[in-house]
């Protein structure tokens, strides 16, 4: 069976800097799967090499068997792969419905239609409501994005990157800077939103990594030191020294 | 033929030299603060003006010294009052503040002297043929300006590779946000580099005034290709200013030096052919396109290489 | 959701359709009623000039407001328009085409369409400062090659035509100005109502969403370039419309119509207006034509003020007049907006006086080097004053710096206002 997302002997340098070598991973369909590691490791440049913010120096990248190594970011959307963002990035002057609606948009099929109004467009108009509630902010709906709660703008970024149906769901750090109880729900949210999709997230949290992955890959210095079930990564010596330390929650 | 080549490539050089002493300001100021100075033509009319005015009060060579000095306290206060206040609104806003200024000064610069050219003449001192080239004439006053350029050129190479200052503009060049990191004095910085900046294009102005035309339009009429000159080269890389600066003002000159058509080439169309597109286009001299060629030259590099030739970032 | 809630929200939403349309049926009214009550020559002509204006405004603000893009060549559709407008009127003059004037605009539209298609794609390959940047290197190309072009744009004088030339609709000649006024209101309206309409399509949405986040928007389906092509596209059209009822009105088109000074204007208009609200730039439209009509007769120096006023509101009001407007609307919502107007009226003093003193300052440098042009009296409220007196100095320097130092303690008096004003705001609700 095609891997959902497979990386084979990818290398990136800015300059003189390696940052990411010899990167091999592949994630089946359907896999929730964790990328962990130090600061300064390159998961964030592994995401964005995936999701086609940068190319690569050499190597190959594959999404549902089709490369997409170098193609930009849009392509690789429509392709059915979306991510969220480290630094929330959503459209802060327009209202937490219409950033909903824009994410809709492209996938309902309306492309560049500047002859139909987006307020009759009823699949639209549904599945903004539907996500909206999904991620709970249907009360919020009328205010601007810039104007919510950290955690509110956590979860409208969650919310934006599904909406398009994509497949292959990359969040990276998702549940950054939040409260023990605002995680608990942004964990539980994001399992009821990637059911049957592939889930591929970065993440510092352990309790988050380990109660949510299927499987987890361990990125130090750029290349990958250890991949497979959260009980194999706990025990793996390797990944204790560089990361986890002696206990892991 | 040749003598045409050697004295257009000595114009060419010093023209391409004077540019560069503007865009390489420009570049600078936004590489460090991410904001395009507009006004930073109007702070070279400026220079010439003060030039002008101080030498008839008193004489060229204090002029030469004082009159950049003003224009980069003028400049140093746009920064401090303007700018400064305006930084939080955004980069457009900062554009659209020296745009209005560039508006201002040159309104404010036909009001006080008209706008009509004045008579900025060379100085007596310098008022006499250099060499001469085959039949003509090289006036000494260009040699000094080409000297004037080189001698700056070479000071803010060391000023950017030997001093404090310079290693973190350099740094600026390339990683902008680092300048956030400095810790204190960031706006002291920001002020002395829009300062320096300003006052490197008063300079440029109070020099380049007896040669070319001391006007109210000058900033107007040099503005839009000193834009050219950085897009062409890439946005914040001096490299790339260089290469722009000669070879715009290459281009420049010998365009306006040949006065070839497509007429004198091919000989006249039939004169039969009423006016049209075509007798335009046969009609018009080198010399009469030659103030669009920059903007072609833009409109090439947009397609075939959108960040300029040395360009490596994004706005 | 409540069902109370709900049908709150429902009834808030059918008020605010209502007012809506209510809107825009008062502003046809007023734009048809308007030559009744001001019937004078000048006025007419005011009203023609600030009717294109509007729709020159709106089309720019597509491109800033809208999408993002800054532009400073914005000028060369409006003129492409106007030129290609006053050749195709010449051609059914001579060959006698069945095109009545009304349809004119659109092939001034067409005009402007055509060159935005041409060069929209290599120029909104970039965003941010590099497009405004090759905006102005793109208008200042298509400025100069004009003049070149002798066959096409006339040189310097321009190419003219005859408006009452062509075959009449509804037995109008189009030769009085009256008339004129009609067919520009009947473009405005259909032109402001298709540019809002544009706002409420999914491109329209879209193209906001590139304004506030262009790389999000890739990862939400789109490419961020062909929609800049497409506001780009847009926006030529419309400016396009604008140059060619320019065209009609003045029954010319020069190269002026193309120039810097042209796309400075409508930039000027568009961002004084405020380019947050589909309005603004009709707000500014106005109060630019008006500026441009009434300080021309009474200083020279009138581009100056234009450049201090747009100066001020980059400084001071980045959001425009019609932010400024707007966001005293949740104070009114919240009824707490007559709080704050006492200290509005107390700032309004010294900022007037610093207004007059610097108003003396310029004209008096106007006039004193500007020698020979109306003596040397300056009228400024009905107080002449003499250009060379010392005491004008003295006056000039007395109001702008009393009136600096004064007006700054009143407006820290108007800030601590509308915080509380704003507070109450809050209390109640209407402010997030």
């Amino acid at each position: 069976m095609t891997a959902a997302i497979e990386i084979k002997d990818v290398q990136k340098s800015f300059g003189n800097v390696h940052i990411i070598r010899d990167l091999n991973l592949s994630i089946a369909k359907g896999e929730r799967h964790a990328v962990i590691g130090p600061n300064g490791a390159g998961k964030s440049t592994t995401f964005n090499l995936i999701s086609g913010h940068i190319k690569p120096s050499s190597g190959e990248i594959r999404l549902n068997g089709d490369v997409i190594s170098g193609l930009r970011p849009f392509e690789i959307n429509r392709r059915g792969l979306s991510r969220s963002f480290q630094v929330t990035n959503v459209f802060a002057k327009m209202t937490v419905w219409e950033n909903v609606r824009c994410a809709v948009l492209w996938a309902t099929g309306h492309r560049y239609a500047f002859w139909k109004n987006v307020d009759h467009l009823p699949e639209v108009k549904r599945r903004t409501a539907e996500i909206l509630d999904d991620i709970h902010l249907s009360h919020r709906r009328d205010v601007p994005a810039g104007l919510l709660t950290y955690a509110e703008q956590r979860e409208l970024e969650i919310g934006i990157t599904i909406a398009g149906g994509a497949s292959v769901i990359m969040l990276d750090e998702p549940t950054a800077g939040m409260s023990h109880a605002e995680t608990d729900r942004a964990v539980a949210l994001i399992r009821r939103l990637t059911e049957g999709r592939t889930l591929v997230i970065v993440e510092h949290d352990m309790s988050v990594v380990f109660g949510l992955a299927d499987r987890i890959s361990v990125l130090v210095y750029g290349q990958i030191i250890a991949s497979g079930t959260p009980q194999e990564i706990r025990g793996n010596r390797k990944v204790k020294e560089a990361y986890l330390g002696e206990e892991a929650h | 033929m040749l003598e045409l080549i050697v004295i257009s490539t000595l114009n060419g050089v010093l023209f391409g030299m004077l540019l560069f002493l503007l865009s390489s300001g420009l570049t600078v100021i936004f590489s460090m603060m991410g904001v395009l100075n507009f006004a930073h033509a109007s702070f070279y009319m400026l220079g010439a003006f003060f030039g002008y005015q101080l030498t008839k009060w008193i004489g060229f060579w204090p002029a030469l010294v004082l009159a950049p000095l003003l224009v980069g306290a003028v400049g140093m206060a746009v920064e401090r009052y303007g700018l400064r206040n305006t930084h939080k609104h955004g980069h457009v806003a900062e554009l659209l503040l020296t745009f209005g200024l560039a508006f201002a000064i040159e309104e404010i610069v036909s009001m006080i002297w008209g706008k009509s050219p004045v008579d900025y003449r060379v100085p007596t001192a310098l008022d006499f043929p250099a060499f001469t080239v085959f039949s003509t004439n090289y006036p000494a006053y260009k040699i000094f300006m080409l000297a004037v350029s080189v001698a700056i050129f070479v000071a803010l190479l060391i000023a950017l590779k030997r001093t404090r200052v310079g290693l973190i503009v350099q740094a600026a060049l390339t990683y902008p946000s680092m300048v956030g990191h400095l810790g204190h004095n960031v706006g002291r910085v920001f002020m002395l580099v829009f300062g320096v900046g300003s006052a490197l294009a008063g300079l440029a102005g109070v020099i380049a005034g007896p040669s070319l035309v001391t006007q109210s339009d000058m900033a107007a009429f040099l503005g839009p290709i000193l834009f050219v000159v950085i897009v062409f080269g890439g946005l914040g890389s001096l490299p790339g200013a260089f290469i722009a600066s000669l070879l715009i003002g290459l281009i420049q000159t010998f365009a306006v030096a040949l006065n070839g058509s497509l007429a004198s080439v091919f000989g006249p169309l039939d004169p039969n052919l009423g006016p049209s597109v075509l007798t335009d286009v046969w009609n018009v001299t080198i010399a009469q396109i030659a103030p669009i060629l920059p903007y072609v030259l833009l409109v090439l590099i947009l397609i075939v290489r959108p960040m300029g030739l040395l360009g490596t970032r994004e706005t | 959701m409540s069902e109370v809630t709900a049908a709150h929200e429902v009834k808030e939403r059918s008020e605010g359709r209502v007012l809506f349309y209510a809107t825009w049926l008062i502003a046809a009214i007023a734009l048809i009623l308007l030559p009744l009550i001001f019937s004078s020559g000048g006025s007419l002509t005011s009203f023609s000039l600030i009717g294109i204006a509007i729709i020159f405004a709106l089309s720019y603000n597509i491109l800033l407001g809208q999408t993002g893009l800054l532009s400073f060549g914005h000028a060369v559709h409006y003129g492409l328009g106007g030129f290609l407008a006053v050749h195709v009127m010449n051609a059914v003059a001579n060959h006698d085409w069945p095109i009545p004037l009304p349809f004119i605009p659109l092939a001034g539209g067409i005009g402007g369409l055509a060159f935005a298609i041409l060069v929209g794609w290599v120029m909104t390959k970039r965003a941010g400062t590099a497009f405004a940047m090759i905006s102005l290197g793109i208008g200042e190309l298509v400025a100069s090659s004009s003049l070149i072009l002798r066959s096409v744009f006339g040189g310097e004088s321009g190419i003219t035509t005859d408006r009452t030339a062509l075959p009449h609709m509804f037995g109008w000649t189009f030769g009085p100005q009256r008339q004129v006024y009609y067919l520009i209101a009947f473009w405005v309206m259909v032109s402001a109502i298709a540019m809002y309409a544009l706002t409420r399509t999914p491109l329209g949405r879209i193209c906001n969403a590139v304004r506030d986040n262009p790389e999000r928007v890739e990862f939400i389906g789109y490419d961020p370039h062909v929609v800049r092509y497409f506001a780009y596209g847009f926006a030529g059209f419309f400016a396009g419309v604008a140059g060619g009822l320019t065209a009609i009105n003045f029954e010319i088109a020069n190269a002026a119509y193309l120039g810097a000074t042209q796309s400075g204007l409508v930039l000027f208009a568009a961002f004084i207006g405020g380019t947050a609200y589909f309005f603004g730039p009709i707000l500014g439209a106005i109060l630019v034509t008006y500026l441009q009509l009434g300080l021309t007769n009474v200083t020279t120096v009138w581009q100056l003020y234009f450049g201090i006023i747009f100066i001020g509101i980059v400084m001071f009001a980045p959001g425009g007049i019609a932010r400024l407007l707007m966001m005293h609307r949740p104070l009114i919502r919240a009824g707490s907006w007559l709080s704050v107007i006492p200290s509005y009226l107390v700032a309004a003093l010294p900022t007037l006086a610093l207004a007059l003193g610097v108003i003396l300052a310029i004209e008096t440098v106007a006039h004193y080097t500007t020698t020979g042009s109306e003596g040397n009296v300056i009228n400024l409220v009905g107080i002449p004053f003499n250009a060379t007196a010392p005491t004008t100095w003295l006056a000039a320097a007395v109001l702008v710096i009393g009136g600096f130092l004064i007006a700054r303690i009143t407006w820290r008096r108007v800030v601590e206002a509308w915080d509380r004003a704003a507070g109450v705001a809050r209390d109640r609700g209407y402010l997030a």
